[in-house]
């Protein structure tokens, strides 16, 4: 069983269709799977709905499949960084529905373990809990949030073996871990393949069950917000 | 006169305690890591996933791979730890971060928060706000006292769409601090700015407040 692909193109074959879920990594623009990103405007799919924390700039990571039309609806926490965005949700054009980034990073993480739904606090007394079943514990109110899952997961990692063991690096983690347990399908783009046996067994993030395809990715890694300090003295 | 941005962070800094876990917010509750009392270990959260946020990098340490929740470039410190966005919002909704520092369009006198959407206005979401005010143990709120028309922002209800129910549980403005009564009953005003009167902040406050007795 080969899980590593030529490239992004070959990597999503057969996966992709319209109307489909797909969920993608990432924070901002920090571990988001460029390639596979790209792969997926490339295949044409349409009327996609797209589970990410944001959607990207105008013309990079998600903001690619924007400009394309290509989304019928995002599932995100926040999606304050793209004009396109914002011009197509107030034609009517594009669905959202907001989540408050723990609900939607605990929706990923339950509905890849299995668990259709949970109690949490978050919302609760706000819009976010409108319509959903509220029950106290412990003299406490907690919301019914249901777990995600997605027909495709695409994430970015640092480093994969040949069996799909990842390592992730440093913020760009994020909400990368949790979509590669809950996707029917999960392809993981990486900056470097390594020999199966490698990697240290108890360094490893998230194990290569959870992963279907690899390709090694050079991704550009763009930066939203720069903020540097200067030397003293300089 | 009344507080600066600097002087409203500095001010936020006297809630930090040694060995805090903290999250700090965008805008002045941001400016409070440069007010931490030397000697003091107060260990930065970042929703996007790190404990023990760093300064900002020099030019030549800019990693794209670390960023803060503000998507600001950061650096790590020795004690960091990085881990996913569950790991990050279990520690959050499980209550094991004591402070969140945050800001606000809107407090209520019972403790209600508003702060992520204007109807009408386009929305851009409430990123980690509603998990920060529903699961830190403390949550603190940074901000001016009017907004920009010069209407109080500290009021009897909020109008805005809330963020959290009776979850904040002290208000720093540039005028006055107020704590919120542990059973949501009221205010307290118990610090005014340097300069500020008491007159002043009762023209400037919709919410109802009691006044410390260290002012009566």
């Amino acid at each position: 069983m080969q899980k590593v692909y030529p490239d992004a193109k070959s990597a999503l074959e057969g996966l992709t269709f319209d109307g489909m879920t797909v969920m993608s990594g990432g924070f901002g623009l920090c571990g988001i799977p460029e390639f596979l990103i790209a792969a997926l405007r490339d295949s044409g799919a349409k009327n996609l709905t797209v589970i990410s924390n944001n959607a990207g700039v105008d013309g990079f990571g998600l903001g690619q499949l924007l400009e394309t039309r290509q989304i019928k609806k995002m599932i995100s926490s926040y999606v304050g960084e793209n004009k396109e965005f914002e011009r197509q949700y107030l034609a009517g054009e594009l669905q959202l529905e907001f989540n408050p980034q723990g609900t939607l990073a605990e929706r990923i993480r339950a509905g890849g373990a299995g668990i259709p739904a949970f109690f949490t606090a978050t919302g609760v007394g706000t819009l976010v809990a409108e319509g959903k079943e509220v029950r106290s514990f412990d003299g406490r109110d907690y919301v019914m949030e249901t777990g995600l899952v997605a027909d495709l997961s695409i994430v970015k990692a640092w480093k994969a073996d040949e069996r799909g063991n990842l390592v992730f690096r440093k913020t760009a983690r994020n909400f990368n871990p949790m979509m590669a347990t809950a996707g029917k399908a999960c392809v993981v783009e990486v900056e470097e393949i390594v020999p199966t046996g490698s990697l240290d067994p108890d360094h490893i993030h998230t194990p290569g069950i959870y992963v279907d395809r690899i390709i090694r990715s050079t991704p550009e890694k763009r930066i939203e917000q720069r903020t540097v300090r200067q030397r003293e003295g300089a | 006169m009344a507080r600066t941005r600097e002087q409203l962070a500095e001010r936020a800094a006297k809630e930090l305690q040694d060995g805090f876990y903290v999250n700090l917010g965008i805008g002045i509750p941001t400016l409070v890591a440069n007010y931490i009392p030397d000697g003091m270990t107060v260990t930065l959260q970042s929703e996007n996933g790190m404990l023990g946020m760093g300064p900002f990098p020099y030019d030549d340490e800019v990693d794209p791979d670390l960023i803060n929740a503000g998507k600001q470039t950061i650096t790590e410190i020795p004690e960091s730890a990085y881990f996913s966005s569950a790991d990050s919002f279990a520690m959050i909704r499980g209550g094991h971060i004591n402070l969140s520092i945050l800001g606000a369009m809107e407090v209520a006198q019972n403790g209600d928060i508003a702060n992520w959407m204007i109807p009408g206005k386009l929305v851009k979401g409430m990123g980690g706000a509603m998990d920060l005010v529903a699961g830190v143990k403390r949550v603190v709120v940074v901000m001016e006292h009017a907004n920009k028309h010069g209407q109080s922002k500290v009021l009897k209800a909020c109008t805005l769409p809330l963020t959290g129910t009776g979850v904040v549980s002290r208000i720093i403005t540039d005028l006055a601090v107020f704590d919120v009564k542990p059973d949501g009953s009221g205010l307290v005003l118990i610090e005014l700015a340097d300069g500020v009167t008491l007159d002043e902040v009762a023209r400037k406050t919709e919410a109802a407040y009691e006044v410390a007795e260290a002012f009566v």
